[in-house]
């Protein structure tokens, strides 16, 4: 059986936004924390702390999950995208440029995660209707757009359903 | 913050009944952590010794089984929604877990611990219920199997021994013909209530009916008396007794007032959302789709 003591750490190798990480982490130390405070990835951000607003989301293997109540020790061999590894570069990526071509984005912190959900979205459906990018966006919570322009922003982005890309 | 614990990852059952026995209450089983890790987060809960049982092999599997449905204790909600076997034989169970929570905690949280956690605002408890969940629970000494009415004892609290895990729960799937439907409504992030309906039919007729009633009390419930009344009814008739059974259904549940309401809101809004539901099979049974739409209400 493996066991990481209490007090004691573990090393853990993580990608994160493709570039390979080797950390010492404690078995109680979360990804978020570890993420904003060890690798000074500030996107992903402590809001609700209970896994309902979506503002701490960042995609595991692909799929999103909520980093404020994840053990980063479970991140070890897996592959971390956070919204500071969205962009290439100086190039936007398409959801980016559009939010911004929407007005998606206004104070701006639940952006990373609504972004992070959308791409994982897309990566899985991609040509959603309006109704499904609705229910996937559930338990992600933005308090200033009233989610019409983020909903818009992301099916600009979505493939015309049957239009082969 | 979380306070300091040890993390075991046992690769066996054994394994990991040894440490809950040596560790007792200072000892917690984790999964996906979508609830554990929240109650120890607010300190409402204290261990030293955090118990990872995904690395027990098996322990995810669904499969069909010997005619009924095993969900391993760590599949997620999300394995459930793409599951094959679940969606050969308890496809309500599918889309059911297509609407758990969100779409981070259907990535993480697990099917046992949901159950075993027995928080009363769940919709999966529910469902199962008109499924005949038998729930299987392991330990050094051995295993056994409880019905799931008798393993969910309240709010957050079942019949687990501080040694045994829940390792897998079995469904029993509908035999060819019965129609249901599961209606959740709330306007929080967990439910206030779930209602779960089967109606098994014998030609025209409704030869047998599962009520559950989940979230208004402190463990979800199935209404007997509810359940009697449908038996023999022909299908056609259903809507006009609909409103009888919804009221026997209400006076079965054992409502409790909380955040989501008081008990007799909840009582009433469960004489509103059994009606609904039953609409909802009974159409189902006759071979239509309904298009029903009620505030804050999803149909599953």
């Amino acid at each position: 059986m493996h066991v990481i003591p209490i007090r004691s750490s573990c090393r853990i190798r993580v990608t994160v936004n493709g570039r390979p990480v080797e950390l010492d982490v404690r078995p109680e130390a979360l990804l978020l924390d570890v993420l904003r405070d060890r690798l000074e990835l500030k996107g992903a951000r402590r809001s609700c702390d209970v896994q309902v607003c979506g503002a701490c989301t960042v995609l595991l293997d692909g799929a999103p999950v909520s980093a404020c109540t994840f053990l980063a020790v479970e991140a070890d061999g897996r592959e971390v995208l956070t919204v500071e590894g969205l962009a290439t570069g100086d190039r936007l990526d398409p959801l980016q440029e559009a939010f911004m071509d929407h007005g998606a984005v206004q104070c701006g912190f639940c952006t990373a995660g609504m972004l992070l959900t959308a791409r994982a979205l897309l990566a899985e459906e991609p040509a959603p209707s309006p109704a499904r990018v609705a229910e996937y966006l559930r338990g992600s919570l933005c308090r200033c757009t009233g989610y019409r322009k983020i909903v818009e922003a992301i099916l600009a982005c979505a493939r015309p359903a049957g239009v082969a890309r | 913050m979380l306070r300091p614990f040890a993390l075991y990852q046992p690769a066996t059952v054994a394994e990991a009944s040894e440490v809950l026995a040596r560790d007792g209450r200072d000892a917690s089983l984790y999964a996906g952590g979508t609830e554990v890790l929240l109650i120890l987060k607010a300190g409402l809960l204290r261990v030293r010794s955090l118990i990872d049982v995904k690395r027990v092999p098996g322990l995810a599997e669904i499969r069909a089984d010997d005619g009924h449905l095993s969900i391993g204790a760590t599949a997620t909600h999300r394995a459930v929604e793409r599951a094959p076997a679940v969606h050969a034989r308890c496809p309500l169970v599918a889309g059911v877990a297509r609407h758990v929570a969100n779409i981070r905690v259907r990535n993480v949280g697990t099917v046992g611990g949901n159950l075993a956690f027995a928080d009363p605002h769940s919709d999966l408890a529910t469902v199962f219920l008109v499924f005949d969940a038998v729930v299987r629970l392991a330990s050094r000494a051995g295993e056994r199997e409880l019905p799931l009415g008798d393993f969910v004892r309240g709010a957050y609290e079942t019949a687990r021994a501080e040694d045994e895990l829940l390792t897998a729960v079995r469904l029993a799937p509908w035999p060819a013909g019965a129609a249901g439907a599961y209606v959740k409504f709330g306007v929080h992030e967990r439910p206030t209530l779930g209602v779960a309906v089967a109606l098994m039919r014998d030609g025209a007729a409704i030869a047998g009916a599962r009520v559950a009633v989940g979230c208004v009390g402190p463990r979800p419930q199935r209404a007997g008396a509810a359940e009697e009344r449908l038996r023999g009814w022909a299908l056609a008739d259903l809507e006009r007794h609909a409103d009888e059974v919804a009221a026997l259904a209400a006076g079965e549940v054992e409502p409790v007032t909380d955040l989501h309401g008081s008990s007799e809101y909840k009582r009433d809004m469960t004489r509103v959302f059994v009606r609904r539901t039953l609409l909802v099979a009974a159409a189902r049974a006759a071979g239509r789709d309904t298009h029903a739409r009620h505030p804050h209400t999803i149909i599953v």
